[in-house]
């Protein structure tokens, strides 16, 4: 898994880190200077946040049995429920649905409290290859 | 169908007056300090290519950190995601008279197709309405021509989010110390 992160440049260059969690794995982003939006605040910008919680979910499907290629993103939104301050952020994957073609993913990002969600993302993928 | 004249006059007082914006002293070609307040921007090397009313073109010169797929050395997804969040943040300031802080409430972007390797990428933003507590924006994404996009997007942002200040007031600030 982290080799795979090592292998994506992007994922590099914002330090995403694995790290097992409660069931499965849990992706980890660092507070770094370099990853503020607003610098007033300061907080995450809302696009690093996106792009973790994508990566999160791509990471997720290519744990999946079955998955060689990285899964091409048909779409993803997110919603942003809280500002993301200058803290370590977490998040976890879950695979709403594994079809044929496209996979639904479920993606939740939280800093110091599971239970208070800074962004939440739901993308769909097309899987490659199966 | 024939207006009445009281038609005419409530026509008459529904009409706009001409709109100042917030911003408007900028509108135009983009300026390098345009960024300067938003360090994830400035780190991927972001440009401002032009700003107008409700709207605002940026672009992000590609290089090799963005890949997200290593074999097809295509961008990565959330890299388009930052670059028309950062266009629709500047989309929605260039919308308003008085400058407020604006925060991203949802965004959803469609991967139209994969973006070209090794070409810089642009993302147009537009705030087609902006109410008291809400902006709504519409944006592109291409990397040769506007009329052939890879990325669509839409999204929300609220209006007058935090105290901590609108980043582009910094500029109007700014501005104001140098004269």
């Amino acid at each position: 898994m982290s080799r795979l992160v090592d292998a994506i440049p992007y994922a590099r260059l914002l330090g995403v880190e694995i790290e097992p969690g409660e069931e499965g794995f849990e992706c980890l982003l660092r507070f770094r200077d370099d990853i503020v939006g607003n610098a007033r605040l300061p907080a995450i910008h809302g696009g690093v946040l996106g792009a973790f919680l994508e990566l999160t979910a791509i990471l997720r499907l290519m744990d999946a049995d079955g998955i060689q290629d990285v899964p091409k993103p048909i779409n993803f939104s997110i919603d942003y429920l809280r500002s993301a301050g200058p803290r370590t952020t977490r998040a976890r994957a879950d695979i709403f649905k594994l079809g044929r073609r496209i996979a639904h993913v479920h993606v939740v990002a939280w800093q110091e409290q599971r239970d208070r969600p800074v962004a939440a993302g739901n993308g769909k993928f097309l899987l490659a290859g199966r | 169908m024939t207006r009445s004249p009281a038609d005419s006059k409530l026509l008459e007082s529904r009409m706009p007056e001409e709109r100042r914006y917030a911003l408007q002293p900028f509108f135009g070609p983009g300026r390098a300090d345009m960024t300067q307040y938003t360090p994830h921007a400035r780190r991927l090397r972001m440009r401002v290519v032009e700003t107008g009313p409700g709207m605002a073109v940026l672009t992000l010169p590609y290089h090799d950190e963005l890949i997200g797929d290593p074999v097809r050395r295509v961008v990565f997804g959330g890299v388009i995601t930052t670059l028309i969040d950062q266009a629709s943040g500047l989309a929605v300031a260039c919308a308003m008279e008085e400058l407020a802080a604006v925060a991203t409430i949802d965004l959803r972007v469609d991967y139209l197709r994969a973006a070209e390797p090794g070409c810089d990428l642009f993302a147009r933003s537009e705030c087609y309405k902006l109410t008291r507590n809400v902006a709504f924006v519409r944006a592109t994404a291409w990397e040769r021509s506007p009329d052939d996009p890879f990325a669509g997007c839409l999204g929300t942002f609220m209006v007058g989010a935090n105290q901590g200040g609108a980043p582009f007031g910094r500029l109007i600030a700014d501005e104001a110390a140098k004269s």
